[in-house]
């Protein structure tokens, strides 16, 4: 579960945000859309807890992590959220495998070789678990950093334009994914995009 | 998972540049490595030789050689002196030895030396097999010179004119092996040690051919008793090796050997200093090299590391949004530089030691001396540790950028 209460961010004197207050349950999905520089990255980053806002709150699973200390924020991150970014990054001396099993390992969790295993088949993307990221195409890459995201199995996943750069059928693919595999795990599932072609896909949406 | 399998995974991921630190240490430390191999034991060598030798005397000439050719038989003699003059060194009452030495002739490249048994005494050898020379043409061989020639006890063999194996043989006499020492890692080692008189002996038989049986008779009468310190009349020797009793020996003899006899007087410690400060300005020259490729290694490091840290901002503030800490990844960078440094030591390390296994093979067939002590020296564990200091500080400060990632905009940016 996650949500958000008058969250203020501002750049400089003349690049400012409000954001209308959001708030996604476990097991739902919420659809953020918006046009560029609109600060849907912002808004983003606020709900990931990457920046801290001006004013305002964010309450992740239940508590507010207004007064946390930086590591305690680090921690909640590790622990509670899932991010997929716009352009799956990773690191790239590591096979795709101990990509995976990174998030376990930065989030201080046992590494769990079976899940990464499953989530891969699931994905469609085992038979490329020893190969480098860089050898994969745009869409397993975001396929694998879903499965990244999965790992510690958050409560909240946090999706920042996860399908702009895929084409047609591998935006549905990615959708259906992100959808089926946080149901599984009872997550909040948080897209924020300018993509028109997610509209369909989710009922709950906010516009910036 | 652990840092030091990702820290290795990101030095393999950049092969050349990492290759290309490690290769410079590795040169720096291979090369400071060798210089301290080569100095201590060069230095080990000249000390072990000249020990308890306070002054040489030889023929007039340069001392350096007066030393290098009778004390550690690698230089030619600078002539010879006559032997009356060498004993009459022992009435002077500062003199504790006189051990003359005579030279002339190689057995494949390993020097005869007739002496006295004084010299064995000093350089303190002992038998591994059979006896001391004892009569006139017998011999007691080094221990290298036994491995190298296979010479046994019993054999017979002729010795070649001058001090490399290319001169002309000595076909009519034929030395005896009757012994050979025990290694000591002494000049006795590389030696064929025989009687004063067997020099004598071989070389008037060739050169005075009208009266060989008066000499042969003069000799088998010398050797029926030892005698262990020849006067004879008339006889040459090389040089000889003085002890004094005390130190005031040394401010009075030389002077008075070299104003009043036809002989010179060489002092080692001095000579040897000289020597030695001759070959400190090549290794001054080449530490310095060593320092100045050390520290480029340290700037290859800095640099490949800076530079990645550029390409991998990214992925650090990925791995800070998935929960690292800023030192877990600091600590990350820092391995690798520490691994260049630990890899560049450890193969500098291996490089000297080749080298000076090069350096020994070609010293052995130059001058019959190695230099085989392969050990850790103690300056090695200090180079170790500087090398890691140069790892932390080449790695450290790129690395320092970590603290000051904006996880959030670099994150937007890309």
């Amino acid at each position: 579960m996650i949500s958000s209460n008058q969250l203020r961010f501002s750049y400089s004197a003349q690049k400012k945000f409000n954001f209308p207050d959001i708030h996604c349950n476990d097991k739902e999905t919420l659809l953020i859309l918006g046009q560029s520089g609109r600060g849907k990255t912002t808004l983003l980053h606020l709900l990931a807890l990457l920046l801290t806002p001006e004013s305002g709150d964010v309450v992740i699973a239940g508590k507010s992590v207004k007064n946390l200390t930086p590591q305690e924020i680090t921690a909640t991150r590790a622990k509670n959220i899932g991010i997929i970014y716009q352009r799956p990054h990773f690191v790239s001396s590591l096979s795709v495998m101990d990509n995976i099993l990174l998030s376990n390992y930065l989030a201080n969790q046992k590494e769990d070789r079976q899940k990464a295993r499953h989530l891969a088949e699931e994905l469609g993307f085992a038979e490329h678990l020893s190969k480098k990221t860089n050898q994969l195409s745009q869409g397993e890459q975001q396929r694998v950093s879903i499965a990244r995201s999965l790992m510690n199995n958050p409560n909240i996943i946090l999706a920042d334009e996860p399908t702009s750069n895929l084409d047609d059928d591998n935006c549905h693919r990615v959708i259906q994914l992100l959808k089926k595999q946080s149901a599984q795990i009872s997550a909040s599932l948080v897209v924020v995009t300018h993509d028109q072609r997610l509209k369909d896909e989710f009922p709950n949406q906010v516009f910036l | 998972m652990n840092l030091f399998k990702i820290s290795i995974a990101n030095l393999r991921e950049k092969k050349l540049n990492s290759f290309l630190s490690a290769l410079l240490l590795t040169l720096g430390i291979g090369m400071i490595s060798l210089l301290l191999l080569l100095n201590k034991q060069l230095d080990e060598q000249f000390k072990r030789n000249l020990k308890g030798i306070d002054m040489v005397v030889g023929a007039k000439g340069s001392p350096l050689q007066v030393i290098l050719s009778s004390i550690y038989q690698i230089d030619a003699p600078t002539g010879n002196i006559p032997l009356a003059e060498v004993n009459a060194l022992r009435k002077n009452p500062f003199v504790k030895s006189v051990i003359p030495l005579s030279m002339g002739d190689n057995y494949q490249g390993f020097r005869i030396l007739g002496t006295t048994p004084k010299y064995i005494e000093h350089f303190n050898a002992k038998l591994a097999e059979g006896h001391l020379y004892n009569a006139s043409m017998e011999v007691t061989i080094g221990s290298k010179v036994a491995r190298d020639s296979k010479l046994k006890i019993g054999d017979q063999f002729s010795g070649s004119h001058g001090l490399d194996s290319e001169g002309e043989k000595h076909e009519d006499k034929k030395y005896k092996v009757v012994g050979i020492f025990q290694p000591s890692g002494t000049v006795v080692d590389q030696l064929i040690v025989t009687r004063l008189s067997s020099v004598w002996d071989i070389h008037e038989h060739s050169e005075g051919a009208e009266t060989p049986a008066v000499a042969e008779v003069e000799h088998s009468a010398g050797q029926t008793q030892v005698d262990p310190e020849p006067d004879e009349e008339g006889k040459d020797v090389t040089s000889a090796l003085i002890q004094f009793r005390n130190p005031m020996g040394l401010i009075t003899i030389p002077r008075q050997i070299n104003d009043n006899t036809s002989m010179q007087a060489a002092l080692p410690s001095i000579e040897i200093n000289r020597l030695f400060s001759l070959l400190g300005v090549g290794i001054e020259t080449l530490r310095t090299l060593a320092l100045i490729i050390i520290s480029i290694a340290g700037v290859s490091v800095f640099i490949s590391l800076y530079n990645s840290l550029k390409d991998r901002k990214y992925e650090m503030a990925l791995m800070l949004s998935m929960g690292a800490t800023r030192t877990r990844l600091f600590l990350m960078l820092l391995i690798e530089g520490l691994s260049l440094a630990v890899i560049g030591f450890f193969a500098g390390i291996i490089a000297s030691r080749v080298g000076l296994w090069v350096f020994s093979k070609s010293a052995e067939q130059d001058f019959h001396y190695s230099l085989g002590k392969f050990a850790l020296l103690p300056e090695e564990v200090y180079l170790f540790f500087g090398a890691i200091a140069i790892g932390v500080v080449a790695a450290a400060l790129p690395s320092l950028g970590i603290y000051r990632l904006n996880i959030s905009r670099t994150l937007a940016e890309e």
